[in-house]
């Protein structure tokens, strides 16, 4: 076997393998430039347009600065709801997820003519995204901070009960034996051995989610769905961009006061 | 040739690593140095390529000032010392191959080698290397699918590929068992007499240095208190290096 | 506070019903917002035609030759999360190295770039979105940037956790051998990290695509857009069949990605 490259004459047997490997390579780096360039092509999206944009975004933000302080007042009673309908949505949410988690859990609920289509429906809601779940309340419930609470609700429902059975599946099995080869029943085993281990691990993602849902939240009123987001959409749209960026900088405040708060509590749980 | 002139390390807390060392170590020698551990064994080694940098007087490398150097000439004489590790060091999800030419990517300019494309030489002299220590059928292989004896020899191929004319070699069988032990020994002796490379072994194993070093160097407490052959390696001179009688984990035992 | 430690018990319960209290009043105020007016008139009829709409979906909107269908829609959505993740994946490396401990000498760089990421992080990207359409016009662009932008923060964070992780050996191996920094890094640092970079990517590209399904509704192109149209005339089999379609590709995706994850790690 000759050597590819005409660099040594020497006879070597694993250049075979080398210049496979090195085709691999190169075939895979052709194979992404292929797929990124069919892709800017179907959706027109080139560094060309980036060009373009650029100093449209730079007169944007010269538009945005300075906020306008005194758009304040207005805007700090729907700021509340915002807040208003994150505690609720998440809090039904996991109130909901409860149940749920202990029967998709392998180790609470053996029985897979359970966990496992109790499972499907948790991964179904999990795809359907928020904004989704809040256009169609809204269709059905009118605009207004009610649809965006149970868009929430199923929202934070989807992540609460997902990440709470995982934790169930990952406690400690030998209280629960324990407490089963005294003949406690299931619920008392649930109560007094499941409970105590999970709790922690359950309050710390209803917090996360909590966390999670402000940022949604702050974004609902965009389909009508009460909170800040209906002003956001209503300045936006008769470009009084100033007023904007007011609400966005309200609305990261109060995120990352929240974010704060929320992480020190999760932080001392576990 | 390396020469120590009066070389002191002291670290910024305070501690001693090295104290007022004078050594001249010769082309070919194969120098074990040992010591209880902290006796500064492994400042000894890595102040030779400066990985770790000393405080006072100067090491010479080849006549060269290696503790002067600027980072170019700096880099320039690291190339020629190779260097092997306990844990061994490799990528371990890189084939042993890619491992061993990652050792020549000093001789080439650093646009070359962002691309990762070495020359034909290179994958030769690699291949050549791993020939060298009798793993070159594993040469496509991921390296952490070899074993520990495995992966050290391919550390040392790594260093024959670099064309080290020194190998620093700190506690190079600290993580073997005791047949792959000798292996890379053996190994590391080979390479030294055939190829006259300058060997300088970090050991913790007693019978170890006398049976390969060619010259045993004793530390205790960052100052060399024993220099000489093997022969003269006693029983007695190791305990005084120890500051007390040998121990049983300090051998490896077996044939000796 | 005098004699805390001999009431402690009494102090305990204090704090106990504080608390209580605190979260009942928070509770209290929070319903208070919802402002249910109750089961509305149009509520019935309008929940019997959206259960009618979802199950009897409008197939034809499924493949129309001119064009505007769901399959279209869908291949938008998918080509704006692969790209914005794409854009993500590379722009966030150098924020990653920035705020690695492991990568700068004082601890001041690597913290301002972890407080940076935060900041990336803070931001809903709805809202970044809707910067980018008032920047770029609406369409797919805006839907890339704003997933480009906002997915740095994550990834850049997980990138760095990566980096903060690895075994510094290899490291100290090419540099005895005389490796430069930039030569270090290609050959010591990237092998190590890439394919948990890789692992994170697949696993953003996940999350983007749920939000590429909710960037149309605002105007960020994709699948949204119809959909939108669809909600703003309750044209309800329409809505069924995209929702149906949006379920579809985030499993599809999901399980090709999630097979991608376990081949490279």
């Amino acid at each position: 076997m000759k050597p590819v490259t005409p660099a040594s004459g020497k006879k070597s047997p694993p250049d075979m393998q080398l210049t496979t490997q090195r085709y691999k390579r190169i075939a895979t780096w052709l194979l992404i430039v292929i797929v990124l360039v069919l892709c800017s092509i179907q959706t027109k999206v080139t560094p060309y347009q980036l060009i373009v944009g650029l100093p449209q975004m730079g007169s944007l933000l010269q538009e945005m600065i300075p906020p306008d302080w005194s758009y304040v007042p207005t805007i700090w009673g729907p700021m509340l709801e915002t807040i208003q309908i994150a505690i609720v949505g998440t809090t039904l949410g996991g109130i909901i997820a409860v149940p749920v988690a202990l029967l998709c859990a392998y180790n609470i609920m053996p029985n897979k003519l359970v966990s496992i289509p109790m499972r499907i429906v948790l991964n179904l809601v999990r795809t359907v995204p928020d904004l989704l779940f809040a256009s169609i309340f809204v269709a059905i419930f009118g605009i207004g901070p009610f649809a965006g609470m149970l868009a929430l609700v199923f929202f934070s429902f989807g992540i609460i009960a997902k990440l709470t059975f995982e934790a169930i599946e990952a406690i400690d099995p030998g209280p629960l034996e324990a407490m089963t080869a005294v003949g406690a029943s299931r619920m008392q085993v649930i109560i007094f051995g499941v409970v105590p281990q999970a709790l922690p691990y359950f309050i710390s993602y209803f917090l996360y989610t909590f966390e999670v849902n402000i940022r949604a939240a702050s974004v609902l009123g965009l389909v009508g769905a009460g909170g800040i987001g209906l002003l956001l959409d209503r300045s936006l749209g008769l470009f009084r961009y100033d007023r904007a960026s007011m609400i966005i900088l309200l609305t990261l405040v109060i995120v990352l006061v929240i974010d704060y708060g929320s992480t020190r509590i999760r932080r001392k749980l576990l | 040739m390396i020469q120590f002139n009066n070389v002191s390390k002291t670290y910024p807390n305070g501690t001693i690593g090295l104290r007022n060392i004078n050594l001249t170590i010769e082309e070919g020698e194969l120098v074990v140095i040992v010591g209880s551990s902290g006796a500064g064994k492994s400042t000894l080694l890595r102040s030779i390529n400066r990985l770790h940098d000393i405080t006072d007087g100067e090491i010479q490398v080849d006549g060269k000032s290696i503790t002067r150097a600027n980072d170019r000439e700096l880099r320039r004489m690291r190339r020629d010392i190779g260097m092997i590790f306990q844990s061994f060091n490799l990528i371990k999800r890189n084939t042993v191959l890619n491992n061993v030419l990652s050792g020549r990517v000093a001789y080439h300019s650093t646009l070359r080698t962002m691309f990762g494309m070495f020359p034909r030489e290179d994958i030769e002299l690699s291949l050549h290397a791993l020939e060298r220590v009798n793993i070159r059928e594993k040469a496509y292989i991921r390296a952490d699918q070899l074993s520990g004896g495995q992966q050290q020899r391919v550390s040392i191929a790594r260093a024959l590929a670099q064309e080290a004319k020194i190998i620093l070699a700190d506690e190079p069988v600290a993580s073997l068992d005791p047949l792959t032990t000798r292996q890379v020994m053996d190994d590391l002796q080979r390479i030294n007499q055939d190829m006259k490379i300058t060997t300088i072994i970090n050991l913790h194993f007693i019978d170890l240095a006398r049976e390969y070093a060619t010259r045993i160097i004793g530390l205790r407490a960052g100052e060399v208190v024993f220099d000489g052959p093997p022969e003269e390696a006693t029983d007695e001179v190791f305990a005084e290096i120890y500051g007390r009688s040998i121990r049983h984990d300090e051998m490896l035992g077996g044939e000796v | 506070m005098r004699g805390t430690t001999s009431y402690k018990p009494m102090g305990a319960r204090i704090r106990f019903w504080v608390i209580a209290i605190v979260i009942l009043a928070i509770y209290y105020w929070a319903f208070q917002g919802m402002h249910f007016e109750g089961i509305q008139a149009t509520t019935k009829s309008v929940s019997l035609s959206i259960l009618d709409g979802f199950l009897h979906p409008d197939w034809a909107y499924v493949y129309i030759p001119e064009g505007e269908d769901l399959l279209r829609g869908l291949l938008d959505t998918l080509i704006i999360s692969i790209l914005g993740t794409f854009v993500s994946a590379f722009l966030c490396i150098p924020f990653a190295f920035w705020a690695s401990t492991n990568m700068s000498k004082r601890i001041a760089v690597s913290g301002s770039g972890k407080a940076v990421l935060s900041f990336i992080r803070v931001f809903p990207e709805i809202i970044v979105a809707i910067l980018f359409i008032k920047a770029v016009g609406p369409g797919a662009f805006a839907g890339v940037l704003a997933l480009g932008i906002h997915s740095i923060g994550m990834l850049a964070k997980l990138y760095s956790e990566t980096i903060e992780s690895i075994d510094s050996g290899p490291q100290e191996a090419l540099i005895a051998s005389g490796a430069n920094r930039l030569q270090v890094l290609r050959y010591a640092v990237l092998p190590q990290v890439i394919p948990q970079f890789l692992s994170y990517s697949l696993y953003r590209f996940e999350i983007n695509i749920r939000s590429a399904t909710t960037l149309g509704l605002v105007g960020a192109g994709g699948i949204g857009t119809p959909l939108i149209f669809a909600l703003q005339v309750r044209n309800w089999n329409r809505v069924g069949v995209i929702l149906l379609g949006i379920v579809v590709l985030i499993i599809l995706t999901d399980l090709i990605s999630g097979w991608l994850r376990k081949r490279i790690i």
